[in-house]
């Protein structure tokens, strides 16, 4: 009773405050014959209420209609659906259609800005960009070179721009943004040419800048309260940002914010993950390299930090923190608990309370995993939270110019960006996952501006004495945090997943094929194979009482660069290429949009 | 950085040089090593720096497939600042095309300039390197191991066995990276 007194009293003091421009994305998110947000909805569950595709039929799918983007990169994110009209954006240059789902598709406007194609090899690993967000009337696209752009959604017309970066430091963004309150946050990409990363809150109206938050430095810039602001329970201390580094590395800290956010309105908290500590060369910066690889949870009027967890401090591997934060209510010993799961690139799958950043489970998501032998979870000890990591697969203690090898997973993480979904209905997590170990040679690098800042050479190659392919998708219970079942896949999952009503789960592979099994037992139940590969997020929404599901397709990002000639593979002899592995044997480039529904 | 500025020298002056090719993703304008007979054969060395006899940098592998230090070198700074684009061994990508190919069509001086100043084609951009050390000092590295990745000369993945880093070599990289 006393936390629903607190619940209450906490909403009416947000209603007398403010009437939230936003007010109208959660009616849209809430209904769900649309798609209004690239999470699916704040908690980033990936799940949607439609059930007219279900276990049943959808094995009698077909493409209802197409639309080429005309662009031939990389095509992450997805469509959004609000109202009668679809937005579809494209990689660099970042054009945005506005479809017209009751006119065949036909298009509205079109919003294509001008960019300097500079930006594109400032961009790790492709041009990708991961969509456009709606609030309030408004389309919010984050271009390539930084420039957030709020459109009208009804005419396309530019309402405000703001300038979030500068990419002649490195500084890019591949990223979508989340609206929330009167707010737009956004992130930042550059962690392979020394960006220190940020996180911006700009106000919905204006595009005028509320609060930045930096991932490393002073107590002011990285919005941390020394004796408020929490790690594993306790306090963060002073210079938190500062002192876990050597001199004035962290200026060009890295930590970038690329990912995707989640909320918590009831907690007024934005949750997000930062990424790499720059270099890669681990020699260059002692110290644990705080707020790198560290889950944020901001308060979203200020910006000030709640509570972080660092999970791989000291960064030896490159595993960015950014991937997303699934929230989810469950129960565990029969209380109700507000969960955050998180599939780390360091191939650790993390569930937290979210309230407080109290860790409760820390456990591999890919038997392979070797760099650590696990989390220590005892409060108690000197160690807990960190990963005991194995001297064998340390980068920092073999050292500069030492090739560590049979590191697993590889620099691209278990997991990357492509978002996991969760189903309500069988609690049950499905994972995009990577199946790729590496070698991984650190040595000294200058800082330039504007220039790699990289530091190590690696290679990677498919796990060895597995099952020979590149990737699984994996089902996941969170509270146990064990691996319920797997699918083998060829070539690395690398695209978002879908979880529907219907106990279909939907996922892209990067030979191309949209694939849907079956949410309880992962039985296949259809497979199409579109144009290009896929690294786009499925997405569903309802027209004229019919349900479709639609994706993108159009291979790319660091998928494209390092699977597309194929990975050598270590057991098969010095430079040999498994036959299997070359991605361009089974695809090539493209931009489509495949849409599909039941026959009528 | 005398080495920086006298090749910077060089590559200012075949700017004007028409540009081979296309950069395009995904692209394969194979190499037939047999057409390039001898341009890349090792005339002489400089305490492990080998040269052909037009006195340009290249590679040298021995019959047990050990490679010269600074082909070695190549493969270490080109997958730390190339292949993020260019794919793993030089082998492309969805991105940027088979830059081990481009190494041996281009030749050296059109393929420094490149690297050094940058060029774009619509949307397809090569960045200009000519102010990062962690490129510049060991663009003559990276030039050798894609040369002997376009020429067949070494297979895919980490050079097995290499000659020691000499006393040369470690005196220019020292002067160059500062």
């Amino acid at each position: 009773m006393k936390k629903l007194s607190l619940f209450t009293s906490g909403l009416a003091l947000c209603v007398a405050t403010a009437a939230y421009a936003n007010d109208d994305l959660i009616k849209q998110m809430s209904d769900p014959a649309q798609w209004a947000i690239q999470t699916g909805d704040y908690e980033n569950q990936r799940y949607s209420e439609l059930d007219q595709i279900n276990a049943g039929n959808v094995g009698d799918l077909q493409v209802a209609w197409t639309f080429s983007t005309g662009v031939l990169r990389g095509h992450e994110g997805s469509p959004l659906v609000v109202g009668d009209t679809m937005y579809v954006h494209t990689p660099f240059p970042n054009i945005v259609y506005a479809l017209d789902l009751a006119d065949e598709g036909k298009i509205k406007w079109k919003y294509e800005p001008k960019q300097d194609p500079d930006v594109i090899p400032v961009m790790c690993c492709d041009t990708v960009n991961r969509g456009v967000a709606y609030a309030d009337g408004k389309i919010f696209l984050h271009q390539a070179d930084t420039k957030v752009v709020a459109l009208d959604s009804d005419t396309g017309e530019v309402l405000w721009e703001a300038v979030n970066g500068d990419p002649s430091i490195g500084e890019t963004n591949t990223a979508t943004v989340l609206p929330v309150k009167d707010k737009v946050i956004v992130g930042i990409s550059g962690g392979e040419f020394g960006v220190r990363g940020h996180v911006t809150a700009y106000n919905m109206e204006t595009g005028e800048v509320d609060w930045r938050a930096y991932s490393m430095g002073p107590d002011s810039d990285i919005l941390m309260d020394p004796e408020n602001t929490t790690h594993l329970g306790k306090p963060v201390g002073p210079d938190s940002g500062i002192n876990t580094w050597e001199g004035d590395q962290w200026m060009i800290g890295g930590g970038t914010t690329w990912g995707w956010y989640s909320v918590d309105l009831e907690e007024n908290l934005v949750y997000y993950g930062t990424g790499n500590p720059s270099t890669w060369n681990p020699a260059q910066r002692p110290g644990d390299n705080r707020w790198s690889m560290t889950i944020m949870a901001r308060d979203i009027d200020t910006g000030m930090a709640k509570w972080v967890y660092q999970m791989t401090p000291h960064d030896e591997w490159d595993y960015d923190g950014v991937n997303e934060m699934i929230l989810t209510d469950q129960e565990i010993d029969g209380e109700m608990r507000k969960l955050l799961t998180h599939f780390d690139r360091n191939g650790l799958g993390y569930t937290l309370d979210r309230v407080t950043g109290e860790l409760l489970v820390a456990e591999k998501f890919d038997p392979v995993v070797n760099w650590t032998t696990g989390v220590d979870m005892d409060p108690e000890s000197d160690t807990y939270g960190r990963p005991a990591v194995v001297a064998e697969y340390s980068t920092e203690y073999n050292g500069e110019d030492v090739n560590s090898t049979g590191i697993c997973p590889a620099a691209l993480g278990s997991k990357d960006q492509q978002p996991a979904a969760y189903s309500p209905r069988t609690e049950t997590f499905y994972v995009p996952t990577n199946h790729v170990c590496m070698d991984y040679e650190p040595f000294r690098v200058a800082y330039t501006a504007g220039q790699p800042y990289v530091g190590a050479t690696l290679a990677m190659y498919p796990a060895p004495d597995s099952h020979g392919g590149m990737g699984n998708f994996i089902a996941w219970d969170n509270l146990k945090g064990e691996i319920k079942w797997s699918i083998p896949e060829q070539f690395s999952v690398w695209s978002g997943a879908l979880a529907t009503a219907g106990d279909v789960v939907f996922y892209g592979t990067l030979e191309g094929y949209l694939k849907a099994i079956d949410a309880n037992t992962g039985d296949e139940l259809y497979r199409f194979k579109t144009p290009s590969g896929i690294i786009g997020n499925v997405m569903t929404y309802e027209h004229e009482g019919k349900q479709y599901i639609g994706v993108l397709s159009g291979v790319g990002g660091w998928a494209g660069i390092g699977l597309a000639a194929g990975l050598t593979n270590p057991n098969d002899g010095l430079g040999a290429v498994g036959g299997y592995s070359a991605l361009s044997d089974y695809t090539a480039l493209g931009g489509q949009l495949t849409v599909f529904a039941l026959p009528d | 950085m005398l080495t920086a500025s006298r090749t910077l020298l060089s590559a200012a002056a075949c700017a004007l040089l028409p540009v081979m090719g296309l950069a395009q993703s995904w692209s394969d304008q194979p190499v037939d090593p047999a057409k390039h007979e001898g341009e890349f054969d090792a005339a002489y060395d400089d305490d492990g720096i080998y040269y052909n006899a037009e006195d340009i940098v290249t590679y040298n592998v021995q019959d047990d497939g050990t490679v010269d230090w600074p082909t070695f070198s190549g493969f270490r700074r080109y997958h730390a600042e190339c292949h993020v684009c260019h794919g793993p061994d030089g082998e492309g990508s969805t991105y940027a095309p088979k830059i081990k190919n481009s190494a041996v069509h281009m030749g050296y001086y059109d393929f420094y300039d490149v690297v050094v100043n940058g060029r774009k084609n619509g949307n397809s951009v090569m960045p200009h390197f000519g102010d990062n050390p962690n490129v510049m000092c060991y663009l003559n590295d990276i030039y050798v191991y894609l040369a002997a990745r376009g020429m067949e000369a070494i297979p895919r993945g980490r050079p097995g066995k290499k000659e020691p880093k000499s006393d040369l070599v470690r005196e220019m990289e020292d002067a160059c990276m500062g």
